[in-house]
């Protein structure tokens, strides 16, 4: 499949930019300047950004507590990420959702969910309200691995098959639900074989390929806007980092992670890149250093804005 | 006496009581080499084997419901939902099928199960893993609901519950699980529907429950300094809960504060005030009934929102001298 050069381009900077701002909140994290916790994404930048990238920019995401990328992907305001994130009255959400509950309704990143599967159900109503709307939009639904497994998957796929709504079911399987290994949570290989029993197509995809999941992703995205229904990709990648700020990596052995970095899906893009005499090195470094001062600068915005004020703290319960 | 932690004491009776009972078995998600989200059931896999400490998939609504399966067919489960507000996933297990099971069967069913689940905000984690939904169960016939504030009585009161016969809501809460206090090494029993005062005094009764027990005795060390003596009750379990304990502290004191981290509107304290002014003890009010409860809003994320969204020991300090002094 042929792109356009600034396309691939975009694609690049976002993934750079999923990386580096996930390094940063995990510093700052350390520095203990941050509340709460987090779940990075560090590894799995290609099935954020290769899925988003197939969608046009008024089609809608639902994402997960693992969000970031998704986020970014979806083209959001770094600052504004970065201001939620340091719960700042700037931030996406007023300093009220953090790390986990990221939104941006406008831009149809219509937010991330803490609940595991819950954003599922939702996506379901989000292509029902397309079909009855007649927009033509579609909804990536992002879910781990891990939610394939709670009843709200299984009733949401029948019904976006039933109704044959423009759902793209897209699961990051990054091998584990926490310490829960996908081997031993599932007894079948492939979770996208759970479409077959709905009656759609599921498709395996390598989701360290940027242009593959790109590739997968737009084929779905095709068929729901023909009103053909909805589609399963099952994107196998892997996550770096621990599950979350409690996790000590017992579950998992130290080869394996190391195994995996070596399929870097950054790195993986870039060579690809240079190979095909699509950008050259310096360009890539031009792109990559752009990206961490986005970044940067993001911080500052966050340390420089107010926080909630506390007059205001029932601001948003009702409308 | 030794001392340990509210986990460690969680923990301990587990351990106790899986070697005593081999029937017993534990069910939940990370809850083997992971030791479960906060930790409690740490190193019980090496000690048990996998058949016993069972991790599952993320199936909330199938965790209760099997362990409910295997209860009345002669196990006695211990289900771990790795925050409270994943009840909701399983709820209709919980309220429609293990709450009713035994009357509706003629009080025939036994149903020995529990399931322990941490409340509470105060980690930053936000809307959807801060809520303390207590009251909800409490509303249920069929359920007891039971919330330990210390060491000693997480022990005492989980022994109860896993030798109970009826399915338990055993809630816990993430910031106590690091406090530590004296705990018998042997096994014992608090029995389910005992209040403990926690710290006798004349001029006022706090009620509290879990997190706010700890928060009124720090407050109570404050008010002390300027002459006031409060009495702190802890029902300890919400259902069934020690009416005659609270009648007469408030018999003695003439007056009351209820403290909770939920929500204050429609919280287990609004039935204890009815309680109270239904009964005897009314009387002897020279006050009113004041209740400190959560903001009726979501738990925000921001450190400085989460803390305002529910009591603190200042709240208690000032809603306390607000009373003595009219
Ligand atoms: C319903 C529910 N159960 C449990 C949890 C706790 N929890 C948070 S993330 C997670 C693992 C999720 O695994 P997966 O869906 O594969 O996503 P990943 O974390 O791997 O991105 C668990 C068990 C939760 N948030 N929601």
């Amino acid at each position: 499949m042929k792109l356009a050069r600034e396309k691939l381009m975009d694609m690049l900077s976002k993934m750079y930019k999923i990386r580096f701002f996930e390094e940063k909140v995990d510093y700052l994290f350390s520095l203990g300047l941050v509340h709460g916790t987090m779940h990075l994404s560090i590894g799995q930048e290609a099935v954020a950004v290769g899925a988003v990238s197939a969608l046009k920019s008024d089609d809608y995401i639902l994402s997960t507590h693992r969000g970031h990328g998704h986020c970014i992907a979806k083209g959001a305001d770094i600052n504004l990420m970065m201001a939620e994130f340091l719960g700042k009255e700037t931030g996406y959400c007023r300093g009220r959702g953090g790390s986990m509950h990221i939104a941006d309704i406008e831009s149809g990143n219509l937010g991330a969910t803490g609940v595991v599967g819950g954003g599922i159900p939702i996506s379901t109503g989000v292509g029902l309200s397309i079909k009855m709307r007649k927009t033509g939009q579609v909804i990536l639904c992002f879910f781990g691995d891990g939610a394939a497994n709670l009843g709200a998957f299984h009733e949401s796929l029948n019904l976006a098959a039933i109704w044959k709504l423009p759902v793209i079911f897209l699961c990051e399987n990054n091998m584990y639900g926490m310490s829960m290994s996908v081997k031993k949570a599932i007894a079948i290989k492939d979770i996208a074989k759970r479409a077959d029993s709905y009656g759609f197509p599921g498709k395996v995809v390598d989701g360290n390929d940027v242009l593959a999941v790109y590739e997968f992703v737009l084929k779905a995205v095709k068929r729901a806007r023909k009103g053909e229904g909805p589609s399963l990709i099952e994107c196998k990648t892997y996550r770096w980092k621990g599950h979350s700020k409690s996790d000590q990596n017992l579950y998992r052995s130290k080869e394996e992670i190391r195994s995996w970095k070596k399929k870097c899906p950054i790195k993986r893009f870039k060579k690809r890149l240079i190979s095909e005499n699509i950008l050259k090195e310096e360009e890539i470094k031009m792109i990559e250093n752009e990206a961490k001062e986005v970044i940067e600068k993001a911080v500052d915005f966050a340390n420089n804005s107010p926080e909630p004020s506390v007059d205001e703290i029932f601001e948003g319960v009702y409308s | 006496m030794r001392k340990i932690t509210y986990a460690e004491a969680i923990r301990e009776a587990l351990r106790q009581e899986m070697k005593r009972d081999e029937n017993i078995f534990l069910i939940g998600e990370d809850i083997g080499i992971y030791g479960g989200a906060f930790g409690v059931t740490y190193g019980l896999i090496n000690e048990f084997g996998e058949e016993r400490v069972r991790d599952t998939p993320i199936s909330e609504l199938a965790i209760v419901g099997t362990s409910l399966g295997a209860a009345i067919t002669g196990m006695r489960p211990i289900a771990e939902i790795m925050f409270m507000d994943f009840t909701t996933l399983a709820m209709e297990q919980i309220v429609n099928q293990a709450a009713k099971m035994k009357y509706m069967f003629g009080g025939k069913a036994k149903i020995p199960m529990v399931i322990r689940t941490p409340a509470g905000s105060g980690t930053g984690a936000a809307a959807q893993h801060s809520q303390s939904l207590e009251a909800w169960f409490t509303h249920v016939p069929g359920l007891k609901v039971v919330m330990p504030s210390t060491p000693y009585d997480a022990k005492g009161l989980l022994i109860s519950s896993i030798r109970d016969d009826n399915p338990i809501i055993f809630i816990e809460h993430k910031l106590l699980y690091k406090i530590s206090g004296e705990v018998p090494e042997e096994e014992y029993e608090i029995p389910l529907g005992v209040a403990d005062i926690k710290r006798e005094g004349e001029d006022l009764t706090i009620i509290a429950t879990s997190i706010m027990v700890q928060r009124a005795i720090s407050a109570s060390k404050e008010l002390k300094k300027e002459g006031i003596s409060v009495e702190i009750l802890d029902p300890r379990t919400l259902k069934p809960y020690d009416k005659k304990t609270i009648i007469e502290s408030i018999k003695k004191t003439g007056k009351v504060i209820i403290v909770h981290e939920a929500c204050k509107t429609s919280g287990f304290g609004a039935e204890i005030a009815a309680m109270i002014s239904e009964s005897e003890s009314f009387d002897y009010l020279d006050a009113p009934i004041r209740r400190l409860g959560g903001l009726d809003i979501p738990i925000p994320y921001n450190r400085n929102l989460e803390k305002h969204a529910v009591p603190q020991i200042e709240d208690i300090i000032n809603a306390t001298k607000e009373l003595i002094y009219g």
